[in-house]
């Protein structure tokens, strides 16, 4: 149901009153139907499934994306959670009383859903 | 491939599953629903990278998996009979029905076709106009919408020996039907990435709040999986039970307009029975009747069909998160990837197939002793930008 | 009537018992596929019919003494559609697979048969199109068709056009390569980039096409085999990795030897435009077809020797290592990921097919 890839749009074109694109998958150029992605405009990348493209692929977010992975870790070590930190590192549960830094309760796996009728 | 191979970055990989474990300080276990996901976990090896607190269960998300039998002997069916050319995806070709698979359809003089999309289907119904050509219209909410304008387009261009025998399931009442049993052991859930980029995420928050789980819309690269696994984690750990995109560059909330107008005018809502799981109210579609004329259902007479599943096969409680594959009977022994005995054992991510590649042996997650030239040399290719 | 002998069993599953060919009474295309139902049908079906079989039958060509000379002897059948491709044709092809299943014993091929099966109705121009690339990709591989046959068969049967090519060759002397030799502690190398030619055959086929700038990399690899027999003639493990591509073949020479393979995926080298066509196609590089590549396994003290002097010919310039056989697992295929997970690279079923999931 998934597979989906993104490629560039590098050509459009009108077939049986259908908007198509010629779609480049970096290489391998295939055909794609537009019509789900009306505002797709030449150079943009789409996520196409089975011949279509679904979705104008936000570049932008993509980078975004990516820039907030490669910050990961260093976020953390300034602002993290130190007792849960501490506590990993020396192999034992965090201390009682120190919580989790958002609060609320964590739930056990493997027990029933609270509040769930059977 | 951009905007692909940045997302199976290994530096980036650790990093996430540094946080992951870092967060994590109790069990969980973590159900993605899609097939393409437990694919690319197989894939790339993923859960055995995953702190052990962390466990991944494989949900009903393979439409392959979860075809009734009745339409796949329908299918069956209908591939059979003279004349008829039927197109398929490749991935139900080896789907067993009651007695046969299409590849023994075709063996036995069936026109049976692997196409890549359903406009090649209509294209092939056009070259021989005078043949009924069908479409096996499968999958998710992801694959409805070029089904549904395969349909359209059909009727538009009065394209009439083409018809689609339609068996599309729908995500959010399976997530519903999971969470309601009450041997159910899922505290959280990965949605489907490109299932909602076409229904968008409106349809989670009622599912999340009602049954108190973190629902993350995932994609499907390592990066994008490990993603979604590490805010479920932050979720659970604080006690949270929201819905999160953790798929932007492809997901937006209202997901695409186009495609859910063609889904409203082509299909309607019924209920349908999940394969092992049995019927789920609302999770199916049809084609909606000003389309009945191209609904394969419909232009042939296929009743009487007497359908048989193995009764050694336990594939709807895997499909449910409720036991795992090595934990029935037959898995391994009569039930294998080259003999299943269900559809969780046929397609590369059927649940039980993914387990029986990675349990037959008990492999340790870092594969040692390779050579130091192997290495060298790979850190080298990797310095060179394209080859060949 | 001859009594049946009854041949061991290659046991490609370690937790079943291969039944023999329990899916279907009737033949379908996976039998076709190179994969598990092929190995079946052979192990199953034709080896126990021939009697006094030598359990290397499932290698690409055998090694017979015929008077004292060791010969190595093959045969192989073309139904490539179509017949055209990118980078070939049925003609090349026939010559190369043939005379690289005989360079996969150590031998140059000498002299070839080429049958060909003519469906009534196909156009001339192409027949004589293929034969002259057949005589070409000869006279390149330096080898001689020496005998033929030709049959037409109604229209509607044979595809256009079937060839079957039969070869010999002499095996120099010192030379014993065969899949049983693989050996724990073996350096497993690939000649160059995978992929290629099932790609660019799949690139023009009709359901699937699509635009590539690709070519199959049919070529024939005698000299490659020669050159690296120069650096040793220890050579444990030749193989050329054709249809069921990569994954096929090792899991096969796995098998035969029981050994275990472990594969460092970095290591395996992918065109771009290969990955980018199984991305969209949703297939996997390590099963798709090979008409130019062999995978080598070495002595680990010969590797670097031949490794480099693969590298210094024009069709081995790509040459990488790419793992080592094990002591455990034996019999099965394991890859660390570029993650540093670890997957099962299984034989495949049967032919590998595009998927939407």
């Amino acid at each position: 149901m998934c597979l989906a890839v993104p490629g560039k749009v590098i050509e459009i074109f009108e077939r049986d009153g259908t908007t198509m694109a010629h779609v480049d998958f970096g290489g391998v150029r295939k055909e794609a139907c537009l019509e789900y992605v009306p505002d797709m405009r030449l150079g943009d990348y789409a996520i196409v499934h089975v011949g279509f493209a679904l979705q104008r692929l936000d570049e932008a977010t993509a980078l975004e994306t990516l820039r907030l992975f490669r910050e990961l870790g260093e976020l953390d070590m300034e602002f993290g959670d130190h007792w849960g930190r501490a506590a990993a590192d020396a192999g034992l549960p965090r201390p009682a009383g120190t919580g989790t830094p958002q609060g609320g309760q964590a739930r056990q796996a493997g027990t029933p859903m609270e509040g769930i009728r059977p | 491939m951009k905007y692909l191979d940045e997302f199976s970055d290994p530096a980036l990989a650790r990093r996430l599953l540094d946080d992951i474990r870092r967060t994590v300080t109790r069990p969980w276990a973590i159900m993605e629903v899609c097939g393409g996901q437990t694919h690319s976990i197989i894939r790339h090896g993923l859960d055995q990278l995953l702190p052990a607190e962390v466990e991944l269960v494989h949900g009903p998300g393979c439409p392959v998996c979860v075809t009734p039998l009745e339409t796949i002997d329908k299918a069956l069916e209908i591939a059979s009979r003279k004349d008829v050319i039927f197109c398929s995806f490749g991935d139900m070709l080896r789907v067993p029905g009651s007695d046969r698979d299409l590849f023994q359809v075709k063996s036995a003089g069936g026109d049976v076709r692997v196409v890549y999309s359903p406009m090649d289907a209509l294209t092939i119904a056009r070259e021989n106009p005078s043949q009924p050509v069908v479409f096996f219209g499968i999958g998710f909410e992801t694959t409805a919408p070029p089904n549904a304008m395969t349909v359209y387009q059909a009727k538009k261009l009065g394209i009439s020996n083409f018809s689609l025998l339609v068996s599309h399931v729908r995500v959010p009442p399976a997530i519903e039907a999971i969470m309601s049993s009450p041997r159910c052991r899922v505290q959280a859930f990965l949605a489907a990435g490109h299932v909602c980029t076409v229904m968008g995420t409106s349809e989670y928050p009622p599912l999340a709040a009602r049954h108190r789980v973190p629902i993350v819309v995932t994609g499907f690269e390592p990066l994008d999986i490990l993603e979604g696994i590490r805010r479920t984690v932050r979720q659970l750990e604080a006690g949270r039970h929201e819905v999160e995109n953790a798929y932007p560059r492809a997901v937006r909330e209202e997901g695409n307009p186009a495609a859910l107008a063609m889904l409203r005018d082509v299909f309607e809502v019924v209920d349908r029975p999940w394969r092992g799981i049995g019927m789920i109210g609302g999770s199916g579609w049809r084609l909606a009747a000003q389309y009945r004329d191209y609904d394969a259902e419909y232009r042939f007479d296929v009743a009487g069909l007497r359908v048989s599943e193995s009764t050694a096969c336990r594939s709807g409680e895997v499909l449910q998160g409720l036991i795992k594959p090595h934990e029935c009977e037959a898995f391994g022994q009569q039930c294998t990837p080259r003999n299943p005995l269900g559809a969780t054992m046929v397609s590369s991510e059927g649940a039980c197939a993914a387990y029986y590649l990675y349990r037959r042996l008990q492999v340790p997650a870092q594969v040692d002793q390779v050579p130091a030239q192997v290495d060298a040399d790979a850190a080298q290719r990797e310095q060179v930008t394209s080859v060949g | 009537m001859a009594e049946l002998a009854t041949a061991p069993a290659p046991d490609f599953d370690g937790w079943t018992c291969p039944v023999p060919l329990r899916d279907s009474p009737t033949v379908v295309m996976g039998h076709g596929g190179g994969g598990a139902m092929s190995a079946e049908l052979v192990t199953h079906l034709f080896l126990p019919a021939f009697a006094g079989q030598s359990p290397d039958a499932l290698a690409d060509s055998a090694v017979v003494d015929l008077g004292g000379q060791r010969i190595a002897f093959s045969t192989d059948s073309f139904v490539v559609k179509p017949l055209f491709f990118p980078g070939g044709d049925i003609g090349a092809l026939a010559v190369n697979g043939t005379v690289n299943d005989l360079a996969m014993s150590g031998a140059a091929a000498r002299y070839l048969s080429a049958g060909f099966i003519l469906e009534e109705g196909t156009d001339l121009a192409s027949i004589a199109a293929i034969a002259r690339q057949l005589g070409a990709a000869a006279r390149r591989a330096g080898v001689r068709v020496a005998t033929g046959d030709t049959k037409v068969v109604q229209a509607g049967h044979g595809d256009g056009v079937y060839i079957n090519t039969a070869g010999i060759g002499l095996v120099p002397d010192g030379v014993d390569i065969r899949p049983r030799r693989a050996a724990p502690g073996d350096v497993i190398i690939v000649s160059g980039p995978i992929g290629l030619h099932g790609v660019a055959v799949m690139s023009v086929r009709e359901g699937l096409e699509f635009g590539a700038e690709i070519e199959s990399d049919c070529a024939p690899l005698h000299d490659l085999v020669a050159t690296m027999l120069g650096v040793t003639t220890d050579i444990h493990v030749l193989r050329d990795p054709t249809r069921g591509g990569l994954g096929t073949s090792l899991n096969e020479i796995a098998a035969a030897a029981r050994v275990g393979v472990e594969v460092v995926e970095r290591a395996v080298p992918v065109p771009d435009v290969v990955a980018n066509a199984c991305a969209f196609l949703g297939l996997d590089p390590m099963y798709v077809a090979n008409e130019g590549k062999l995978v080598a396994f070495v002595a680990r003290q010969d590797a670097d020797a031949v490794l480099a002097v693969m590298r210094s010919h024009p069709l081995g310039a790509g040459a990488a290592v790419i793992g080592e056989c094990v002591t455990g697992h034996p019999g099965l295929v394991v890859a660390r990921t570029g993650l540093g997970g670890t997957r099962v690279i299984d034989l495949p079923i049967g032919e590998q097919l595009p998927r939407i999931c």
